[in-house]
C-alpha cells in the first residue's frame, strides 16, 4: 500500500488540488475559489476552539453500521445497454485514448 | 561490496465469493468483455455501492489464519486514481482501519525455516482490464469490483528464494482456507515487489524500487534476480538508486522504468461516504475462528507424528488440502499408514501429474485405496495385482475386491495349487535347477518368475519361493 500525503487543513492549495483532479483553471478562477475556500476552512477551523477530546472522529453523520449485502447474484445490464452511451466500442470492449503508462 | 536484500510484498487476491464487492454481478473469469457489468461496476453517477458480507467474512478468515490482529472497527476509503480501468476515477480502499493488522507466515527455504512478519490485510476492489492496441486501448470491467484482498508484508525477504517461497506458502494458505481460486494463470493472485539494497554493516533501508503488477511466482523470483543484479551494478560504480516504479518484460528479462518519485501520485485518501463502518464482535470473530481450517504447517507436523510419517512424504501430503483430506480419509480407515501414504506418494500422484489433473478430479475413493492395502496386507492379491487394480480405480473408480474377481487377479496361495506350478517350473528348466545347486543362487529368482508366468501373476510369490528352495535344497527336483 502506498501511502497518500496528506495536506495540512489549514490552507488548500487550489492550484495543486486542481491539477491533481485533472481540473484546468484559469488564474482568476484560482483566485475565486481560493479566496472562497480560505473562508470555509476559517470557519470550520472553529472547531478547534471545542474540547473535543472525548469525541470519536466520524465520517458519517448517521449512526449506522455494518450495512451488509448478502453474496447473491443479481441480473447484469445487457451488453448493448452498457455500449449504449460509449462514444467509442469495438469487439465488446470500450475504446479510450491509449493509454500510456 | 556485500549488500543486504530487503524485500516486501504486496499480494493481491482476488476472493472466492460468488458476487462482487459492491453490486450482484457475477465474479468470475473468462467472460465475453463488458457482459458481467451493471452502473456500480462503471461508477454511474448516483449508483451506489454495497458491501459483500462474504468478502468481509473471507479477509478476516484470511487474517485468522495468519494470525492477525482482526480490528473490531474498520472502514473503507476512496483513493484517487485516474486511469480509465476505473471509471469512478476513486478506487475504494483501506486507508487507517483495514480488517486487519500484523500477522505472520512461516516459509520454508533451502531447508530452513523462517517467520515472515505481515503488515497489514485490506479490501478492496480489482478494476478493469485494459488492451492496448496500436493507436488506441479498449477496456473490459468485467472484472472491476472484484473482490481483492491486499496482504502486504515487512520488508524482511532477503532473496528471490525466500520471495518465492513466501508465494507458495501464502497460496497454500488461502488454497487451505478456500478463500481464492488461487488460479495465477487468471490473475487471482497478483503482487508488487518492493526490493531496496544496503551495505551489510548499514541499518538504514536503500532507497526502495518498487515492480508492478507481476502475475507468477517465476517472474518474481526472475525479475528479483535481474533487479538485484542490476542494482548492486549501480552501487559497485558508486552509483545512487534512485526510487521509482519499474515494469518487468518477461520476455525479454529486464525490467524497465514506469515513472520516478517526482510523478508518485498523490492519493489524497478520505473516508468514503457511500459506505458504512464495519464493527466486528468478539463473537463474529470467534465464530470465524472456530470454522478456520489447520494450516499447512500444523497439519505436516501432525502427519509426521500421528501417522509416523517422514517429513518429506507429511510435506508432500500436506502441500494440497484436497489430497491431504484424502490421505487422512483413507489413513483413517485402513490403519495402514505407510501403506497408504506409499500409494499416494507413487502411484496416485504419478498419474496426477501424467494426466495433469488435480485430486478434485480422481475417479478412485479413500475407501477403495484403504480396500486395496486390506487385501495386499491379508495376501489375497500380490503386487503386480494391486497395481493393475489400482490403475483401474484410478481411471474408472470402483470396488477392488469386485475388481479383482471380476479380472481374476485374486493370489493363489494354497500349497497344493502352488505346487502344481512348481513343479512345472523345475522340469522345465533343469539348468537353472543345476545352476542353483551349484550355488548360483541367483537362478532361483528366475524360477520364481516362470512360477508367476505360469500363474498368469496370481501365485504368491513368496508362497512360491518356499517351495521352489524346500524342494531345491532337499534335492527332490519334483522330476
Amino acid at each position: 500500500m502506498e501511502t497518500g500525503t496528506r495536506q495540512n487543513t489549514e490552507h488548500i492549495d487550489v492550484s495543486y488540488v486542481a491539477h491533481l483532479a485533472r481540473l484546468h483553471l484559469a488564474d482568476s478562477e484560482i483566485q475565486v475559489f481560493q479566496k472562497q475556500l480560505d473562508h470555509i476552512l476559517q470557519h470550520v477551523h472553529m472547531l478547534t476552539h471545542l474540547d473535543v477530546d472525548h469525541v470519536e472522529p466520524t465520517a458519517h453523520a448517521m449512526p449506522v453500521e455494518n450495512a451488509y449485502r448478502e453474496d447473491d447474484i443479481r441480473p447484469c445490464l445487457s451488453h448493448d445497454e452498457v455500449m449504449d452511451n460509449a462514444p467509442n466500442g469495438r469487439g465488446g470492449l470500450f475504446i479510450v485514448p491509449k493509454i500510456i503508462e | 561490496m556485500k549488500y543486504k536484500v530487503s524485500i516486501g510484498l504486496e499480494t493481491h487476491v482476488q476472493l472466492k465469493t460468488r458476487s462482487k464487492i459492491w453490486c450482484g454481478c457475477p465474479n468470475r473469469f473468462g467472460q465475453p468483455a463488458n457482459t458481467d457489468i451493471c452502473p456500480v461496476c462503471l461508477g454511474y453517477p448516483g449508483a451506489l455501492p454495497s458491501l459483500n458480507r462474504e468478502a468481509v467474512r473471507l479477509t478476516v478468515v484470511t487474517g485468522l489464519m495468519l494470525g492477525s490482529t482482526i480490528n473490531r472497527r474498520s472502514k473503507f476509503d476512496r483513493k484517487s486514481y485516474f486511469y480509465p480501468d476505473m471509471p469512478k476515477n476513486y478506487q475504494i480502499s483501506q486507508y487507517d482501519e483495514p480488517f486487519c493488522t500484523g500477522g505472520h507466515l512461516n516459509i520454508n527455504v533451502n531447508g530452513g525455516s523462517k517467520r515472515v512478519e505481515i503488515t497489514r490485510i485490506h479490501l478492496e476492489e480489482d478494476v478493469g482490464k485494459s488492451i492496448h492496441f496500436e493507436q488506441s486501448s479498449g477496456v473490459d470491467f468485467n472484472r472491476a469490483g472484484t473482490p481483492l484482498m491486499e496482504i502486504v508484508s515487512e520488508p524482511e525477504l532477503e532473496s528471490p528464494d525466500e520471495a518465492f517461497a513466501y508465494l507458495t506458502a501464502l497460496k497454500q494458505v488461502l488454497l487451505y482456507g478456500d478463500i481464492s481460486e488461487g488460479n495465477l494463470e487468471e490473475g487471482n493472485i497478483r503482487c508488487d515487489i518492493n526490493c531496496s539494497l544496503r551495505p551489510m554493516d548499514s541499518d538504514v533501508l536503500g532507497s526502495k524500487i518498487e515492480i508492478k503488477n507481476m502475475n507468477t511466482f517465476r517472474g518474481v523470483h526472475r525479475s528479483l534476480v535481474y533487479e538485484i543484479k542490476r542494482q548492486i551494478g549501480i552501487l559497485d560504480n558508486g552509483g545512487v538508486i534512485q526510487q521509482e516504479t519499474r515494469r518487468w518484460d518477461d520476455d525479454s528479462g529486464l525490467t524497465s522504468i514506469m515513472r520516478t518519485k517526482e510523478h508518485a501520485h498523490d492519493y489524497r485518501y478520505f473516508p468514503e461516504p457511500d459506505l458504512m463502518p464495519i464493527v466486528l464482535t468478539s463473537e463474529e470473530i470467534d465464530a470465524m475462528r472456530s470454522a478456520i481450517p489447520e494450516l499447512p504447517a500444523d497439519r505436516r507436523n501432525r502427519f509426521a507424528v500421528e501417522y509416523g510419517l517422514p517429513e518429506y512424504d507429511a510435506g508432500i501430503l500436506t502441500s494440497d488440502r484436497d489430497l491431504a483430506d484424502f490421505y487422512e480419509a483413507a489413513a483413517k480407515i485402513s490403519g495402514n499408514y505407510k501403506a497408504v501414504s506409499n500409494w499416494i506418494m507413487t502411484d496416485m500422484l504419478h498419474y496426477l501429474s501424467e494426466e495433469g489433473i488435480g485430486i478434485d478430479k480422481i475417479k478412485i475413493t479413500p475407501e477403495a485405496l484403504a480396500e486395496l492395502v486390506d487385501l495386499v496386507v491379508q495376501n489375497t492379491i500380490n503386487m503386480p495385482a494391486a497395481k493393475k487394480i489400482f490403475r483401474i480405480l484410478l481411471e474408472s473408480g470402483g470396488k477392488p475386491t469386485a475388481i479383482m474377481e471380476d479380472k481374476g487377479l485374486a493370489q493363489i496361495s494354497d500349497s497344493d495349487s502352488i505346487d502344481v506350478f512348481v513343479e512345472e517350473a523345475l522340469s522345465s528348466h533343469p539348468s537353472s535347477v543345476a545352476d542353483y545347486r551349484s550355488g548360483k543362487k541367483a537362478a532361483l529368482q528366475f524360477l520364481v518368475g516362470q512360477v508367476m508366468r505360469l500363474s498368469k501373476g496370481k501365485a504368491n510369490p513368496r508362497a512360491a519361493m518356499e517351495s521352489l528352495k524346500r524342494r531345491l535344497d532337499s534335492g527332490d527336483p519334483g522330476n
